[in-house]
């Protein structure tokens, strides 16, 4: 059974692409078929967050225009054996492709993936409806401040209106430092504004830029937001994982990811 | 007074949740503070009719009830209108 996910926010900058990078990534990691399709035509992302920039030869207008077939299009991932991208296309705008075509499309590849990560443009136009129109479920990212957490809730009434019921909240760019003085929003906090089911919290961690500068997604690894996507990927499969915990969670994973730092540095001669 | 400012004081947060919750009852709605305006003029107008009323500290807001999953949430318009005179 195929299951295809639309990542969207509302808001731009909230973390959308790192999130649908990290998501399928890992789902691939856990033995999941996954394609990850990146529906921001105009402004295509996710292929240089992924480290996939130089392999693109058609895009996901290519296909719904038929100049070539999806699987020609499909970049695989050599690092990850069950990992595709479907790139956007750079040259073209939102109105290249309409809600029936993409719909059409993902029903042509479910037979072939476990999961379709679909990766959704900012705001609320047609690039939105495009995204969400073939979804089974949606997550719906933000971090904790009140502009994202507005725009979260305008998604989340547009994802109901669209029969979207399955949809789950991440939280993005915690600092646990600032939700201790009482200067950030908590999890617990922005949950019930949006009272819709938490699918997980993701730290503010630097190594998200270090990845992203180096095109390979963190999830997994030894560091806050690397072990908090694991833990969404997890919680998507259906086991059960708990949420992490501040303080404790804090000084253990920034020690490991400190040694790991350091070590690195002692390898790069630096 | 000092004290009791430094005391009273909110932390960002929850100016920030207070601020939200708010916001997203009239985004939820999609009703302005205009059209909010225009209501309470309209009422204001019609309870006339029968009473005299104190329309300068009348108040409506648009609040939620109940508390459980985002359907439970009925916004429910409150109006509080103190009545100066019942036989006009």
């Amino acid at each position: 059974m195929c299951e295809v996910i639309v990542v969207t926010s509302g808001k731009g900058g909230v973390g959308k692409t790192t999130t649908s990078a990290n998501v399928g990534t890992g789902l691939s990691v856990m033995g999941k078929k996954v394609a990850l399709i990146d529906t921001d035509i105009g402004l295509r992302n996710l292929d240089v967050v992924m480290g996939l920039e130089n392999r693109i030869v058609y895009n996901l207008v290519d296909v719904i225009e038929g100049k070539c077939r999806a699987k020609q299009a499909l970049i695989k991932d050599k690092r990850h054996p069950n990992l595709y991208l479907l790139p956007s296309a750079q040259a073209r705008d939102k109105t290249a492709v309409n809600p029936e075509q993409m719909k059409k499309l993902l029903d042509s590849m479910r037979q072939q993936f476990d999961y379709i990560i679909l990766d959704c443009p900012a705001g609320i136009e047609q690039g939105f409806q495009n995204a969400i129109a073939g979804a089974d479920r949606a997550i719906v990212v933000t971090t904790p401040e009140v502009s994202a957490i507005r725009d979260a809730d305008r998604i989340i009434g547009l994802l109901e209106a669209n029969d979207i019921k399955n949809m789950d909240l991440v939280i993005n760019r915690l600092r646990f430092d600032m939700i201790k003085r009482g200067e950030m929003m908590s999890s617990a906090d922005v949950v019930e504004i949006l009272s819709i089911p938490l699918l997980g919290i993701v730290p503010d961690d630097e190594n998200v830029v270090v990845s992203t500068n180096q095109g390979e997604p963190l999830v997994g690894r030894a560091s806050l937001a690397g072990q908090a996507y694991s833990n969404i990927c997890e919680r998507i499969l259906g086991r059960e994982v708990p949420i992490m915990e501040l303080e404790k969670g804090i000084s253990f994973w920034t020690k490991v990811s400190g040694m790991f730092q350091k070590r690195q540095e002692v390898r790069h001669g630096v | 007074m000092v004290f009791r400012k430094i005391f009273r004081r909110k932390s960002s947060k929850e100016i920030a949740k207070d601020r939200l919750k708010i916001l997203l009852i009239s985004d939820r709605v999609n009703c302005s503070q205009e059209m909010m305006e225009m209501i309470k003029h309209d009422i204001a107008q019609v309870i006339s009719k029968y009473m005299k009323i104190d329309t300068q500290s009348m108040e409506i807001q648009i609040t939620k009830t109940g508390t459980k999953g985002r359907e439970a949430k009925n916004p429910t318009l409150y109006a509080n209108i103190p009545i100066l005179d019942l036989h006009t």
